[in-house]
């Protein structure tokens, strides 16, 4: 079994996420340290892009500050190397095809097995490019997420089918971001993924309350916040960790 | 890739988010449909015909033949076209399609305007809602243009995000569409994205092919030595290429934006400076760091300012069968006055760097040789930017 798997075990899974380096990568430690003692079950972890198309306008943020700090892919390997020896939960990496590919697809997936990353998310890697990357990723052992979407409709099963670690499944239609009310009949999408596999399935986009994150953990099985994370590093900068431990546990409190 | 689609070689794919792949899977099955459909092609001739103004002509330039005492040189008028520019093609074609499929809102990414503006034109006569994104730099650079959306009744959001120029204006044309996509169809511009955009543009521009070679027939009795036209996303480059790919004797020429030289990091130029990347939907040729992380580029011109080539134009590289070559702001500056000048006809910036090849080229070839350049677009909106260049502080 994956260890992603482990997350979802006999619980609602509650996936943080949030931006190496967003503003240094000394706070991105502080707040995951935070995140792990207030309950969260998975960690997402992103990796900056220079053109994140997927995100919305707070996530852009994050990633124009980390790049502004100056991290690399190789400073962040580093460091979640490092941070591996502190953190025992599943942790994903959530970044762009290109910066896996750049990199070169076996150095990066190898290196991710080697430090402990137990999966990757990559947004702009559909069902029909991922072998791209998934033979690598199947023979270094590092989950290749899959997503589904509200308009996936006819390819749910055909995604379900081959789907490793969790499904993640977007909320809404856009990019992501905080929304007032996420309108999209996701309980038909899951029941449909349940026909097709067991992975877990967790939902994302657009999540930034405790009421929204039950309902989505009532829903599937486990909520991803980022947006909603990454505002308050925006508001509190250095000082963000310790509300952001606070925010986490209200939002694992909600759905236990 | 046992599932992807939409490969030239290496390059091309659908690099984009699963919110988006019914979207382009339903326009894939359209367009297979329509491009064999008698009545559309009908219709779709007709627009090009009446409303647009083709063909366009092939002009045989005297003066500069002469003057450069080379390779006689004919120029693919695309910048007589309505709107100016080689746009417009891509553009009927794509809002017929949109309209058969239902759609009835257009968005668009646009770099110089030219697209903008062909794609708020096609809105306005098929009446359909148009929404254009484009880089807050290019809305000052190409204000004039800016305006002429706004008269064709066009919304146009400038871009703040990342560099504020053509490839921002794509990012966010790209996160408007998975907002929006039940009644909005993506009008993209250049033979790039994800399958099916890049076919489908270049089916829809290969009429420029199409017409040189039976133009050049008809006047010359044989086809041309070299074909030359600029390349950005290289929608007109592909379109002036396509229908001489298998005609092996005749040299297809890209020219890049190298901007302030290709030893510089102020350039556009992807073939000659990028590396393969996936971005935009796309593998193919990208300016970009080693962590894959986009490189901001630059150009005078803002049509050709962009970090990526179409997947064709990568895998023509890649096979050897066309040639892309760097032309700084410098020489096309030099060679947008030159034509002015010697013909009458002020090109496009981005057309200008077609020319400035040109001129070093025709000077090395015989007299009975023959060179094709596409005059992509008219040159009106430059000059503005173009005197300023030179020093004259000129403002639209």
């Amino acid at each position: 079994m994956s260890k992603i798997r482990e997350a979802f075990l006999n619980k609602k899974a509650f996936i943080p996420f949030i931006t190496c380096g967003d503003p240094d990568l000394d706070t991105t430690k502080k707040a995951i340290l935070q995140m792990v003692a207030n309950g969260a079950d998975l960690i997402e972890l992103g990796i900056p892009f220079s053109d994140p198309t997927a995100e919305g306008p707070v996530i852009q943020g994050a990633n124009i500050r980390a790049l502004a700090g100056g991290v690399t892919t190789d400073i962040i390997f580093d460091f979640v190397k490092d941070l591996r020896k502190e953190v025992t939960i599943p942790m994903v990496f959530m970044t762009y095809a290109n910066v896996v590919f750049s990199y070169g697809a076996e150095k990066f997936i190898s290196t991710c097995k080697e430090i402990g990353i137990d999966g990757i998310i990559l947004p702009d890697l559909p069902f029909e490019e991922k072998e791209e990357f998934l033979p690598l990723c199947k023979q270094y052992d590092v989950d290749l997420i899959s997503l589904i979407a509200p308009t996936s409709e006819n390819r749910i099963a055909m995604i379900a089918k081959e789907a490793d670690g969790f499904i993640y499944l977007v909320s809404s239609l856009g990019v992501t971001g905080t929304r007032s009310e996420i309108k999209t009949d996701l309980a038909s999408i899951v029941k449909v993924i349940r026909e097709n596999t067991d992975v877990p399935c967790a939902i994302g986009f657009g999540i930034s309350t405790p009421e929204q994150a039950k309902k989505m953990a009532d829903i599937a099985d486990g909520a991803i916040v980022g947006s909603a994370i990454i505002k308050i590093l925006e508001q509190y900068k250095t000082e963000a960790p310790e509300h952001i431990g606070a925010y986490v546990k209200s939002m694992k409190d909600a759905i236990r | 890739m046992t599932n992807s689609k939409g490969r030239f070689g290496i390059h091309g794919g659908q690099y984009i988010p699963e919110t988006l792949m019914n979207a382009v899977n339903e326009l894939e099955e359209a367009y297979e449909f329509y491009k064999k459909d008698e009545a559309f092609n009908k219709e779709l001739s007709e627009l090009f015909n009446e409303y647009a103004g083709r063909p366009s002509r092939l002009y045989y330039a005297e003066k500069m033949t002469k003057d450069l005492g080379g390779a006689k040189i004919y120029l693919k008028r695309e910048d007589l076209n309505h709107t100016g520019a080689h746009k417009i093609n891509n553009v009927l074609g794509q809002a017929l399609l949109a309209k058969k499929m239902g759609k009835t809102r257009l968005i668009a990414e646009t770099g110089a305007g030219q697209h903008g503006v062909a794609t708020a034109t096609a809105a306005a006569l098929m009446g359909m809602e148009c929404v254009v994104f484009m880089g807050e730099e290019d809305t000052k650079r190409q204000a004039l243009n800016v305006y002429r959306m706004r008269l064709l009744g066009a919304e146009v959001i400038p871009v703040t995000s990342g560099t504020a120029t053509l490839k921002d204006a794509v990012s966010e044309a790209m996160r408007e569409w998975t907002t929006r996509i039940d009644d909005t169809h993506y009008c993209l511009g250049s033979v790039m994205g994800p399958h099916p955009f890049p076919t489908i543009v270049r089916d829809f521009q290969a009429v420029i092919s199409k017409e040189i070679k039976e133009q050049i027939l008809e006047k010359e009795g044989r086809l041309p030595d070299a074909v030359i036209a600029c390349v950005g996303g290289g929608s007109n480059a592909i379109g002036t290429f396509y229908n001489f790919i298998e005609d092996k004797e005749v040299a297809l020429i890209g020219c890049e934006a190298a901007g302030r030289g290709i030893d510089t990091f102020e350039t556009a130029a992807t073939v000659n400076t990028g590396s393969v990347g996936i971005f935009h939907g796309m593998k193919s040729y990208f300016c970009q760091d080693k962590y894959g992380q986009i490189a901001p580029v630059y150009s005078i011109s803002a049509g050709l300012d962009y970090p990526g080539v179409g997947p064709e134009h990568a895998n023509l590289h890649d096979m050897g069968r066309a040639q892309y070559v760097p032309v700084t702001d410098d020489e096309a500056v030099d060679a947008f006055e030159y034509l002015a000048k010697t013909e009458g006809i002020i090109p496009a910036i981005e057309s200008a760097h077609a020319v400035a090849y040109a001129k070093k080229l025709a000077p090395t070839m015989d007299k009975d040789k023959i060179i094709v350049i596409t005059i992509s677009g008219r040159g009106d909106k430059d000059c503005a930017a173009i005197a300023r260049y030179r020093g004259e502080n000129i403002y639209e």
